[in-house]
């Protein structure tokens, strides 16, 4: 499959449904500039997107769409360039529309980037910040943690991934954080264990925080919700249930925290952690699995039959 | 795309047009009203093109001839856009159908649409004067014969790529943004063209036409009808951004301050779904309206996995909640996906209070979809975070409420279950929050509603706002008549306005 291009696939795909173009209306290109295979499926891409660098602050995301019969998926800004006009987006190659996405190449072009959408992250002077990021959420606490840093806060990062190999954006986080604590599940680097291990034995030793943020998957966030409750820590969590328009239009993307229903892509994706309904967002989050999982398997499908073709050539 | 062949009018310019002898008002009442083509139900409640299929240019020609094209025209003051009535349908019945394209547009930027989706029942036609003694002239559908006529006629360009663009004056080196590129927004984009203002229109989806391209579906409005019309005002001009969400990707202040807009339009509508806070309402399968329609319309949902990335329900029995045209297009939708074996509508009042169209749910009858009329859905019942019924209970109807319609009231031990793995909810939409917070000094009611006089004219200088983000979820004439009152207004502002 790695042989295979995005574009070739595309073209694949619009030739049997004769469309000629596969940029979205409009005359805006959202050019990939540059891309980079970093580990454990995750990618990285800096994209054109001037008009979401010029107004994106820290905690909001993006939604994209790769070609016309694409999906809209949500993704959080890791990082923007005003000057030049770029955003920075790391993604996990997971679904049909990631995998996708992993093919394009620099020069390849995205039909549509929306943004910047969401509430910023609430960062407020004179706190002491400890930031979770684990996998690829590692990207998402990035800006927040910068911004925090900027202000002149105190920021102390717990950065986590299963083995030494896999650890995203170390240098990145340690640029911005006055402590980096580094967690691995096989313990090659930094403490054994999970972030929330590093976090536990920060709250048992009485170490100085004012807030403490997670982003990663649920279990890892509800983890250091349910740590940081019996000490009565400000705990803040980025929530990222299925979304589709991404401007409060559908209700797809509803939530309930502290009993209230939330939509989190206006009223969030930012939530108090210790009111969060968990189990909830778990579950909807399953919403269309059945249906991912066809589309997945026609997607191989094709996939075969160009590698097929690709072979047949040679 | 559908049903050409049944409906394609002919393919030179006027061919029908000819002298006939003039009819006494009494020979034009007693001509039958001339009922629509459709395709057949039970075909029709499978596929997603178009229901009704329109006039022949005979039927129109027919149908025309029984307008007594009154001097002082009631129908035209039924109209919120005040289609000039008995003008074009008189050049319908001589057979000159570019004339009669051209009297339309003179008022409408939006035809095709309107003869579609108006309630002529409730506007024009309502007031037809043969009204009173007999059927009254079917103006919304040879509005539609006419639109159609001009779009798939090759002397006017066909497929909206030609059609004869009216003469521009020079430009003003005025600048309008318009917010949301929904039937609003479209109209008042284009009124403000054709007075040689540079428009821009900034919508928050990868696709304009708003309500137009997400909520109504193909088989009513096929998605072709709407870029064309779109296509239209292109051509008159107007710019077109998309995947531009104002209030985040840039505010109404920044606009005004530093993108040199001279006035601003907001046609945002009405987007923010309403839930019904059941228990239960949060399980997988419980679905607001606006994901439902916009997953099938805009995302092409019922192409998936084959055409569409964006999946779709697939539910064998779905159970739509609500009675207006929102709640029928949904019922309509999910009967034709190709899993779906039963819909249902629950709607709490009695068939006489449901807002929506007669035709609309006369068409979901005849589809096969089973009305369970003063029923409430009271909580939804699932399995490991999956639905799988609903449990209604029924109703009577009691006194009359705030709305003026009979308050239905809950009878007790009338408890019941419905099998179901998908629930729609179509009971409303609020206003959508991004502008208001983010424009300051703009005044807006304790709904959400922005606050404008009778012109659009918001609380902000500058400002205009219409349509559905004003006055509450409504129609597309209402909101197209909105935009062309605010156009008005802008126009006035921006040519009157010191240099």
């Amino acid at each position: 499959m790695s042989a295979l291009s995005a574009i070739q696939l595309l073209a694949h795909k619009l030739e049997r449904e004769g469309q000629t173009n596969i940029t979205s209306y409009g005359d805006s290109v959202f050019r990939i500039l540059e891309k980079n295979d970093l580990a454990a499926k995750v990618f990285r891409y800096v994209i054109e997107a001037p008009d979401v660098a010029k107004k994106a602050k820290a905690g909001q995301f993006v939604i994209l769409r790769l070609y016309n019969d694409g999906e809209r998926i949500p993704i959080t800004l890791a990082d923007w360039n005003v000057a030049k006009g770029t955003i920075t987006l790391y993604v996990q190659a997971i679904g049909k529309t990631t995998i996708m996405m992993s093919m394009m190449k620099a020069g390849d072009a995205l039909a549509d980037v929306v943004g910047p959408l969401g509430i910023p992250s609430h960062v407020e002077k004179g706190k002491t910040l400890v930031a979770l990021g684990g996998g690829f959420g590692i990207a998402a606490i990035h800006p927040i943690v910068r911004a925090h840093k900027l202000i002149g806060n105190k920021t102390i990062s717990i950065i986590g991934a299963r083995t030494k190999e896999l650890m995203l954006m170390e240098n990145e986080m340690r640029a911005i954080s006055d402590d980096v604590r580094i967690a691995t599940d096989d313990g090659s680097y930094g403490t054994k264990g999970f972030v929330t291990t590093v976090l536990k034995s920060m709250l048992e030793n009485r170490e100085l925080m004012d807030v403490v943020l997670a982003i990663g998957p649920v279990v890892m966030m509800k983890a250091v919700a349910d740590l940081t409750r019996s000490y009565g820590v400000q705990t803040l969590v980025s929530l990222n249930p299925i979304m589709m328009d991404g401007t409060g239009m559908c209700g797809a993307c509803r939530v309930v925290v502290g009993d209230k229903l939330q939509f989190a892509c206006v009223d969030g994706p930012e939530f108090d952690a210790h009111k969060v309904d968990f189990e909830l967002l778990v579950a909807r989050q399953k919403m269309y699995s059945p249906q991912e999982k066809i589309s997945m398997e026609l997607f191989n499908k094709i996939c075969e039959a160009q590698e097929h073709r690709e072979t047949a050539a040679w | 795309m559908n049903n050409d062949t049944q409906t394609s009018p002919p393919r030179t310019d006027e061919p029908m047009a000819q002298i006939k002898p003039k009819l006494s008002n009494k020979e034009r009442m007693k001509i039958p009203r001339h009922p629509m083509p459709e395709q057949n139900p039970l075909e029709r409640a499978r596929n997603f093109f178009e229901v009704p299929l329109g006039y022949t240019p005979e039927m129109a020609m027919e149908e025309a001839e029984r307008c007594l094209l009154c001097k002082k025209a009631k129908c035209v003051e039924g109209c919120p856009v005040n289609v000039q009535i008995p003008d074009f349908i008189e050049h319908v019945a001589a057979g000159n159908f570019s004339l009669a394209a051209q009297a339309l547009k003179q008022m409408n930027a939006l035809p095709a649409v309107c003869g579609r989706v108006c309630p002529q029942e409730d506007q024009c036609e309502s007031l037809c004067v043969i009204g009173a003694k007999v059927e009254p002239v079917a103006v919304g559908r040879l509005e539609r014969f006419v639109a159609d006529w001009e779009r798939a006629n090759p002397a006017n360009g066909g497929t909206g790529s030609k059609v004869k663009i009216p003469e521009l004056p020079p430009p003003t080196g005025k600048k309008v943004a318009i917010i949301g590129a929904g039937p609003a927004g479209l109209t008042c984009a284009g009124d403000l063209a054709k007075r040689g203002h540079a428009v821009t229109i900034f919508e928050a989806l990868h696709k304009p036409g708003g309500v137009l391209v997400y909520g109504i579906p193909e088989f009513r409005l096929p998605k072709q009808i709407v870029e064309a019309e779109v296509q239209y005002l292109e051509k008159l001009g107007v710019q077109i951004k998309c995947d531009f969400v104002v209030g985040m990707t840039r505010t109404i202040d920044e606009l005004m301050n530093e993108d040199g807009y001279d006035a601003v339009f907001i046609g945002t509508g009405a987007g923010l779904p309403y839930f019904m806070g059941l228990p239960g309402e949060n399980l997988n399968g419980v679905y607001s309206a606006n994901e439902f329609l916009t997953r099938v319309n805009l995302m092409k949902g019922f192409e998936f996995p084959n055409h569409a990335d964006t999946p779709v329900p697939m539910a064998k029995h779905v159970v739509v909640v609500g009675g207006g045209n929102t709640a029928m297009d949904a019922a309509r939708t999910a009967l034709r996906l190709p899993w779906t074996e039963k819909v249902y509508i629950v709607y709490r009042r009695s068939h006489v209070e449901m807002p929506a169209r007669k035709e609309e749910i006369h068409h979901g009858e005849q589809e096969g979809i089973e009305f369970l009329l003063l029923t409430n859905p009271t909580r939804f019942l699932g399995k490991d975070g999956w639905l799988n019924g609903v449990e209604c209970q029924k109703m009577e109807l009691g006194e009359p409420d705030a709305s003026g319609r009979r308050k239905p009231v809950a009878i007790p031990g009338s408890e019941f279950t419905l099998e179901a793995e998908a629930v729609i909810i179509a009971v409303g939409n609020g206003s959508n929050p991004l502008i208001n917070k983010t424009t300051p000094g703009l005044s807006v009611t304790k709904y959400g509603n922005i606050i404008a006089d009778e012109s659009g004219k918001t609380s902000r200088e500058g400002v205009w706002a219409g349509g559905d983000i004003v006055i509450g979820a409504a129609t597309v004439i209402k909101a197209m008549g909105a935009g062309k009152s605010a156009a008005k207004a802008i126009d006035e502002f921006v040519t009157g306005k010191k240099q």
